[in-house]
């Protein structure tokens, strides 16, 4: 008998993987081992759900019986992968040492920690229960301070003041989405924010967060003070990498693996958010779908190298639409931006003019389509 | 010709509206969500069409 696949993870990569290998492989045993309590619920949509009135509840599709059910799988769920042992195929959960035929990390990034004093005052939405933590306790205040302007700072802002909250945006660029963006298109997301109501703290840095009274201040660089209810972090993710390293496999800032998204050691796959495809670490649901259904057919015996294709990425601000394929950070080129704002279309181009990288805001996100054809491939 | 009706991509929440289609991505204005191809994907987030779920209009 073949010994098990054994996913370690049941976000959006974990569970999308297990779902294309059963389409594939109908007997197969099947292990799934999550930290939390292994509902499925789709990450992206966290940062709508306040706008849509939804808690936790609402934003999950399946609790872990439904999905074992679904899948014809195990799942562990509120259980910790400790050690893997990639010489013997095991890895140890709790007390138990389960021996794998194919092993696949599927566990995502977390969230990086503001390294300023008080910070352990500051809510972080990684995932289901992070949300319904932070929902439960913005219930009946009145004000949040998020810290961070990139994507998940300013979907949030834009979702918590939608919903009626007053938010205090807090980055130390000078506009928004200053690192997908090229600076005009997000100087044109400046007024959409503050239309809603966002009050924007650019180009200043946390320095401390206090307790005061009931809520909290945030001390600014410039000496000012922002005070509200809840404060949210949002500085960005790091994959997490720690499990593999320790068990000998190669790391850089993610877990590397190759095309078939196989990591150094034979039978160990990584895929999604923690990993890194030929350097390439994109923490999006694109990629990661094309890893899983790639990664499906690998395992079912058919080795299949991931392709990605042109890989935009939509920012939720309904009130200004962006969306943007940000060129390589290494790529040499230039912003050519037509339009006039909030209306841009802004196009990265190399030394020859060829497309290499685009932002499109408000009524330019027309011209996606026409772009993505365009676009050379990620990873061809 | 009425009675057409929006889905929504439950990963990303992109919807397709079938009176509109998506004529970037071939979809001719009126076409049914049955007559699409099974291979299709969002083209937000590249799920296929059984992870999208039909919302009210």
């Amino acid at each position: 008998m073949t010994a098990p696949l054994i996913i370690i993870g049941t976000g959006l990569a974990g569970y999308n993987l297990a779902k294309e290998f059963r389409k594939l492989d109908a007997d197969r045993q099947i292990i799934l081992v999550s930290q939390d309590d292994g509902r499925q619920y789709s990450k992206p949509l966290l940062s709508t759900g306040f706008s849509k009135g939804k808690d936790a509840n609402g934003l999950a599709m399946n609790d872990a019986g439904a999905m074992a059910d679904a899948l014809n799988a195990q799942i562990r769920t509120h259980q910790t992968v400790t050690q893997i042992n990639a010489e013997d195929r095991t890895v140890t959960l709790g007390e138990e040492v389960i021996t794998y035929g194919d092993l696949v990390l599927a566990v995502g990034a977390e969230p990086i920690q503001l390294p300023i004093d008080g910070s352990e005052f500051a809510h972080h939405v990684n995932d289901l229960e992070d949300y319904d933590r932070f929902y439960t306790q913005v219930q009946g205040r009145r004000s949040v301070t998020v810290i961070g302007a990139g994507l998940v700072g300013t979907e949030y802002a834009h979702d918590l003041a939608s919903a009626g909250f007053q938010v205090n945006l807090i980055a130390p660029e000078a506009q928004p989405l200053a690192r997908l963006i090229p600076d005009v298109c997000g100087q044109a997301l400046i007024p959409a924010l503050q239309n809603l109501g966002v009050t924007l703290h650019l180009e200043r840095g946390a320095k401390q967060i206090l307790k005061n009274g009931e809520g909290y201040s945030v001390l600014l660089d410039d000496g000012s003070v922002v005070d509200s209810d809840i404060v949210l972090s949002a500085v960005g993710l790091a994959p997490r990498k720690a499990i593999a390293a320790a068990a000998g496999l190669k790391v850089g800032r993610a877990i590397e693996v190759d095309r078939l998204l196989k990591t150094s050691a034979d039978h160990v796959y990584a895929l999604g958010d923690c990993a890194a495809v030929e350097g390439l670490n994109l923490l999006y649901v694109l990629p990661l779908m094309a890893s899983a259904r790639a990664l499906a057919k690998t395992l079912a015996g058919q080795p299949t190298p991931v392709s990605y294709g042109v890989m935009p990425v939509q920012v939720k601000t309904p009130s200004l639409p962006i969306v943007t394929c940000p060129p390589a950070a290494d790529a040499a080129g230039q912003w050519v931006v037509t339009g006039v704002a909030p209306d841009l279309v802004a196009r990265f181009e190399d030394s020859d003019g060829n497309l290499i990288g685009y932002a499109l805001t408000g009524a330019g996100v027309a011209e996606k389509m026409a772009l993505n054809k365009e676009l050379p491939a990620m990873l061809a | 010709m009425a009675d057409y009706k929006k889905w929504q991509c439950i990963v990303c929440g992109w919807i397709y509206d079938e009176e509109a289609g998506c004529p970037e991505e071939g979809l001719e204005p009126g076409t049914r969500w049955e007559d699409i191809p099974e291979d299709w994907l969002c083209p937000d987030c590249g799920v296929g069409k059984d992870d999208f779920e039909m919302i009210e209009i």
